[in-house]
């Protein structure tokens, strides 16, 4: 009984041994690649900083106004102004649906299949 | 502790019966005691001993232990666990209430040089002449070369340069990172923003700090590393910014001013949604104070005109009397005033151009027309004591509390006895200076109902809640007076259809600088609040010598130069700021027409 007992406790150091030396290397691997991480992210962070200064800087009301300019024949942009506003009441209702409308709408253009089998019920059927 | 005697006396009896001697009996138990006294000792001695033992193996073994771990493991930094994410920049943004950038920063790097390490300095400092403009060969090379070993030659520069410089490939050029600031919308809001320069510089970072602006008064906050992440929101509207400052160089330009000033402010929290001064500046490439000291302050474009400009800002003061008269029950909208006459004293006080207003006015007219006279019985009426406390309350005697760092210096100007003759004058804001700031403040006030705003720059969330300084039924009564102006009277230029404007002109001669005033270059202000019926925002505008030409003769009252760039203001802001205009009913069409 003894010596087996020995001989067990001696697995289990070397067992433990071994986990724990594996251990410590996953361990060191993590924090290597958390410092890896936050470099990454730093310098994505660094980078998402100089993409918003420069999407602030050519989206600064300035260049968007010459720009506005430049392209009127295209765009037509005019600065916001109260004319411009109105009331629901002056929305258009859309135009009342003309005869040849609804004529186009009953036209038959294609063969409909109209035949078919009816399911049988299934409390009559069944016994 | 039973100590056994030393003579027991059975003991003694018997030795002496058989003759044997007592006295042996006393030494043999005396040294039986001093026998067990001693192995006690000795027993004692070994447990001490064996204690020390085991703490200095102990001792030892934690040292040497420690050694080991020390000997065996890899050299490494501390590091921080985790969240080394949080701090990115070292300064905070700045943004506008929609979170639109207004100040933020970027990575760039600064050029020195280590003089040792310099292989050709001749050739460098050539070459770094041809790369940066302002450098000259000559000097720099004398300086490669004094003796010193360490040299700043740029603090930032563009990422072109950059590569230019190490293009040249020589190893005493080295490159420290600078974090710079940055204002991605150039001139826009520059007199809030103020600017940033370095302060101490290391070779690997530099302290960004505030030096106007802003950027100086809420340094600590910006620069907290604990709200870094957190921009700095501003209560500016990027957009109604950029359009006031636009209308207001327009107008500047078409009334051939020297300068103007915008305030935008919402009444009710006291937010200023937008603030311009012209003529501006670029922050990011901010220029020196005028070294002249003969020159004036305004024209740099450094100063704000808003805010550190102190001037008399003329009859846009009366509204103060005419609400103060109210307030006490003195008087009535449509009490009669009279605008014949007024002396004080030797002085004998007349209206604009020597015009006459007829024997009385009822107090809205005496708005209307903007009758010295009439204003000055008012303020008779009042009282000195009792209009300085309502000027203080309402602010216009200390300098703005807003958070930009020039405000603590703009004092307004006050007279130091305050006899009749002051109380006339001050009525009709002359003799009295004060910043367009203060002014707006004040006109809010009257706006919220007659509860003290007090102006700032950052966004609130919730309405003021400050002193009451008029009661309701005065301020909304000069509120009514203020759209008469507009409508009767001296700001007609304001009338239009899709906002109802209400405000007070004010035509300021200017004070010459050895005292007198000048004849001809005069400060024009237009205070106005809209919309009318429910007052949203003060709009104050004043232009620096505007002249009208316009016109068979020039002019250059307030209502033909202020009211049209207000108007200009409020019809292309207040769409954007999200005040639903008065819509004009449509033209009716065929249909409709036959129906009614």
């Amino acid at each position: 009984m003894r010596p087996f007992l020995y001989v067990l406790s001696f697995l289990a150091v070397l067992g433990l041994g071994f986990w724990a030396y594996r251990e410590n290397y996953a361990t060191q691997a993590a924090l290597r690649e958390v410092a890896d991480l936050q470099d990454e992210i730093a310098t994505l962070h660094e980078s998402l900083a100089i993409q918003r200064a420069e999407w602030a800087h050519l989206n600064r009301p300035e260049r968007l106004r010459d720009l506005a300019v430049l392209n009127f024949d295209r765009l037509g942009l005019m600065p916001m102004e109260p004319h411009q506003f109105g009331r629901g009441t002056e929305v258009a209702y859309p135009p009342p649906p003309s005869l040849a409308d609804s004529v186009s709408d009953l036209a038959i253009e294609a063969p409909v299949d109209i035949s078919g089998t009816l399911d049988a019920d299934p409390e009559v059927q069944s016994p | 502790m039973i100590r056994t005697p030393l003579r027991p006396l059975a003991r003694i009896l018997h030795a002496r019966a058989t003759g044997a001697s007592p006295d042996a009996i006393e030494r043999e138990n005396l040294r039986q005691r001093n026998e067990a006294l001693r192995e006690r000792a000795r027993g004692r001695a070994q447990l001490r001993l064996l204690f020390l033992c085991i703490c200095f193996f102990s001792a030892f073994t934690v040292v040497g232990a420690r050694m080991g771990m020390l000997a065996a493991s890899e050299p490494m930094e501390p590091r921080s666990a985790g969240a080394a994410n949080a701090i990115t920049a070292g300064r905070a943004d700045i943004v506008d209430r929609n979170g639109r950038v207004l100040a933020t920063n970027m990575l760039t790097h600064a050029l020195y040089v280590q003089t040792k390490d310099l292989i050709d300095p001749a050739r460098v400092a050539r070459e770094l002449a041809g790369i940066f403009p302002e450098l000259d060969a000559a000097t720099l090379e004398r300086r490669f070369t004094d003796g010193r070993s360490f040299l700043w030659v740029r603090r930032v520069m563009s990422p072109e340069q950059m590569q230019a410089v190490h293009d040249i490939g020589d190893p005493g050029l080295l490159f420290g990172p600078r974090e710079m600031r940055l204002y991605p919308n150039g001139q826009l809001a520059a007199h809030i923003l103020g600017g940033a320069s370095f302060g101490a510089e290391g070779v690997d970072s530099a302290e960004v700090i505030g030096t106007a602006g802003i950027e100086k008064a809420m340094d600590a906050r910006l620069r907290d590393p604990a709200q870094a992440g957190t921009p700095l929101e501003l209560s500016l509207d990027l957009t109604a910014q950029a359009t006031v400052e636009e209308v207001l160089e327009t107008g500047v330009m078409q009334y051939e001013a020297k300068g103007g000033a915008v305030i935008l402010m919402d009444v009710r929290t006291g937010e200023i949604a937008a603030m311009a001064s012209y003529p501006s500046f670029d922050p990011n490439d901010r220029p020196n104070p005028l070294a002249d000291p003969k020159a004036e302050p305004g024209d740099s474009g450094l100063f704000n005109r808003a805010v550190q400009g102190v001037y008399e800002l003329g009859s846009t003061f009366k509204i103060f009397a005419a609400a103060q008269a109210m307030d006490l029950g003195l008087v009535t909208p449509d009490t009669p005033v009279n605008t014949q006459s007024l002396s004080v004293g030797k002085k004998r006080f007349t209206e604009f151009d020597n015009k006459n207003y007829g024997p009385t006015k009822t107090v809205s007219e005496v708005m209307e027309v903007s009758s010295n006279i009439g204003t000055g019985h008012l303020a008779l009426q009042i009282g000195a004591e009792r209009q300085q406390a309502f000027y203080k309350a309402l602010g216009l005697l200390d300098p703005s509390p807003v958070e930009l760092v020039e405000a603590t210096g703009a004092r307004p100007l006050v007279p130091k006895r305050w006899p009749d003759v002051v109380t006339v004058t001050a009525s009709f804001g002359h003799g009295l200076s004060s910043s367009p700031l203060n002014l707006a403040a004040a006109y809010a006030t009257l706006a919220n109902g007659g509860v003290k705003v007090t102006p700032t720059l950052l966004r609130q969330s919730e309405p003021q809640l400050g002193p009451r300084v008029v009661s309701e039924q005065a301020a909304l009564d000069s509120i009514t007076m203020l759209r008469r102006v507009v409508t009767n009277g001296t700001a007609s230029m304001a009338k239009m259809d899709a906002y109802a404007i209400g405000g007070k002109t004010g035509t300021a001669d200017k004070p010459k600088r050895g005292g007198g005033y000048y004849e001809d270059k005069v400060i024009t202000t237009f205070a106005a609040v809209f919309p009318i019926e429910a007052p949203k925002y003060v709009l104050l505008v004043t232009l620096d010598e505007p002249i009208d030409r316009t016109g068979p003769e020039v002019r250059r009252t307030a209502g033909w130069t202020a009211v049209p760039v207000a108007a200009e203001i409020v019809r292309r802001s207040a769409p954007l700021l999200g005040l639903r205009p008065a819509i004009a009913p449509p033209a009716l069409d065929g249909l409709t027409a036959v129906k009614q």
